[in-house]
């Protein structure tokens, strides 16, 4: 089963496996891991939101007719993310932990409430509105995006 | 037809920020009252000071605090519309902050206008802020247990206000009025729906979404995060019956429901630090911090009950209700509150000053916002002043430094959040200028 509610659930938390896995790295001081562990969790992140913009939120619109409500607040909580891992990228590169760990910081909590708004509030409408449809974008999305959590 | 959401209804910054930058004042007042009145504020829990105090620290620094909070929060969680949030902070600010001020000195001088002029502040305050709350919580179209807690926790808080407002009421008009209660079932009632019924709740219910995702906790297991709300309603109802008349003899099975309501608590302590201790995100800041200490305190609390009502040799002693406050208060309550202050204040700084700067001028970020050695400094100093607070519960002497311990505390956090709220408006103003900037010079 390929619902919206199923598959992106899980791959949020999958990022978040990434986010600490980079985050430790930093901390430990470690930059050869710590460079291509940020760039995974980035390429997920990047992926997540591809997937969501391409495909769940267009049907979504579609079905609803309506493309001013919540998936274009999603689209611009995404926009505010984007600069962010542009920061990461950036401390990672000139390997400063401080920048690292304060632009983390910020992401991490951008990340979880917007998650939580997505959980809690637009994936079952999707699901609920895209009826049929749901399965077949599921299944779209689930082939954009890594399957690392068990 | 799909309820309409717009997600976008996070209010202006200074609706929550005016509660979050009066609240810690008042704490600092409550601790400068101790240190003034010395151990006679520490007699009893029905000492003037003893009042004045934790009606400073329950009102004017927890509530305003949750108040606040609340307003920013049911936004995000809920993507409910908060009703001209504007307007209602306007309104709802000086009446909580003057309807606590008004109760603390109708405590110390005994005086019943005062009671009167706090049970008409609160009754209008809180009238006005749990309508539009409810009005919000009840037609969010969100799903999950934190929505079904927030609504208890604001029951809750109703309960508190009309049985507050009552007590209030009836300090005010002494010699008029002939209540069918007793003052004290009527203050035993208040204080349980304050306490665990709304405060409690409240943090179970925050708990549930802000545990998991600060530190990436596995989230509370299904079982529990039904078990506790609905425990604590149970129990709640159940001790309120001694309202009833003709309950005589209730005495046993009424101190029966108040272990098993202190069984529930120990239970989410435990549970809360056991998921904790399995984050995946390693790092202890300052958050975790107070959230730990706040559950440990949570746990001691419910330890000295079950303690209490095994020996009344202690439970008995004048003194053991204000070991009891002190661990829930400061221990538990003010802990958690800071903590969460110390991440909401600098996120809301970086959520607003992105949306106006966009990536031209992007914000400093969250760990710029407050220095990590004052959030740090200032955690010492409060947990140190708790434990002097509880030291003077033992040994009265002491109130006077536990008393400026706990007010430089509040002050030292009065100057964080200050500091945050410069940051704000010193990057705010730059953003206001290159914009300005920009505007005269693409003028011919």
């Amino acid at each position: 089963m390929s619902f919206p509610t199923q598959i992106l659930p899980d791959h949020h938390r999958h990022c978040d496996d990434l986010f600490v896995a980079a985050e430790e790295a930093v901390q430990r001081g470690d930059w050869a891991a710590a460079a291509p562990a940020f760039e995974r969790m980035r390429d997920q992140m990047q992926a997540h939101f591809a997937a969501e913009e391409d495909l769940l939120f267009p049907a979504f619109e579609t079905a609803t007719g309506n493309s001013s409500g919540p998936t274009r607040v999603m689209r611009l909580e995404h926009d505010q993310m984007r600069p962010l891992l542009a920061q990461l990228e950036a401390a990672c590169a000139a390997r400063d932990a401080d920048a690292y760990s304060g632009a983390a910081e910020t992401l991490l909590i951008l990340m979880q409430q917007h998650n939580m708004k997505e959980e809690n509030i637009l994936y079952p409408m999707c699901d609920q509105a895209l009826g049929a449809e749901a399965q077949r974008i599921g299944a779209q999305m689930s082939a954009l995006l890594e399957k690392g959590h068990a | 037809m799909q309820p309409t959401l717009s997600f976008e209804q996070a209010p202006p910054i200074s609706v929550p920020f005016r509660f979050f930058l009066t609240a810690p004042l008042f704490g600092a007042a409550a601790g400068l009252i101790l240190a003034w009145l010395g151990p006679a504020a520490l007699e009893s829990r029905w000492a003037p000071g003893a009042l004045a105090m934790t009606h400073l620290i329950v009102v004017d620094f927890m509530l305003q605090a949750m108040c606040g909070s609340l307003l920013q929060f049911v936004a995000v969680v809920a993507g409910a519309n908060i009703w001209r949030p504007h307007l209602v902070a306007t309104l709802v600010h000086p009446l909580i902050t003057a309807g606590a001020v008004f109760l603390a000195t109708a405590f110390l001088l005994e005086e019943q206008l005062l009671f009167l002029l706090a049970a008409g502040a609160f009754a209008a305050a809180m009238g006005l802020f749990l309508t539009v709350m409810a009005l919000a919580l009840l037609r969010t179209p969100a799903r999950g247990m934190p929505i079904h807690v927030l609504r208890l926790a604001l029951l809750g808080l109703l309960l508190t206000v009309v049985l507050g407002v009552t007590l209030a009421a009836t300090l005010g008009m002494q010699e008029s009025v002939q209540s069918v209660w007793s003052l004290l079932t009527l203050i035993n009632v208040h204080v349980a729906w304050g306490l665990a019924g709304w405060a409690l709740m409240l943090v179970i219910g925050v708990s549930y979404l802000v545990v998991p995702m600060f530190q990436l906790t596995p989230a509370y297991p299904p079982w529990l995060t039904r078990a506790l709300p609905a425990g604590l309603l149970l129990v709640l109802c159940l001790w309120s019956l001694q309202l009833l008349p003709n309950l005589a003899g209730a005495q046993a099975w009424q101190s029966g429901v108040a272990v098993a309501g202190v069984l529930l608590a120990g239970l989410y302590a435990l549970a809360t630090l056991w998921l904790q201790a399995r984050r995946r995100r390693r790092q202890a800041d300052v958050t975790l911090v107070f959230w730990r200490g706040a559950m440990l305190s949570l746990l001691a609390f419910a330890v000295s009950w079950l303690a209490f009502d095994a020996l009344p040799q202690f439970g008995n002693h004048a003194r053991a209700p204000l070991w009891l406050g002190v661990l829930a208060l400061p221990g538990v309550f003010l802990s958690v509150i800071i903590g969460m202050l110390y991440k909401i204040m600098p996120f809301l700084n970086w959520l607003h000053l992105q949306r106006q700067g966009g990536t031209a001028m992007p914000p400093p970020n969250m760990k710029q916002m407050i220095p990590e050695g004052a959030q740090r400094g200032q955690m010492r100093l409060h947990f140190a002043a708790l434990a002097l607070l509880l030291a003077a519960v033992l040994w009265p002497a002491l109130a006077l430094p536990a008393g400026l311990a706990f007010s430089a505390s509040c002050l030292w956090l009065e100057w964080n959040l200050v500091g945050a709220a410069r940051v704000y408006t010193r990057f705010r103003d730059r953003i206001r200028a290159a914009a300005s900037q920009a505007a005269d010079s693409a003028r011919p």
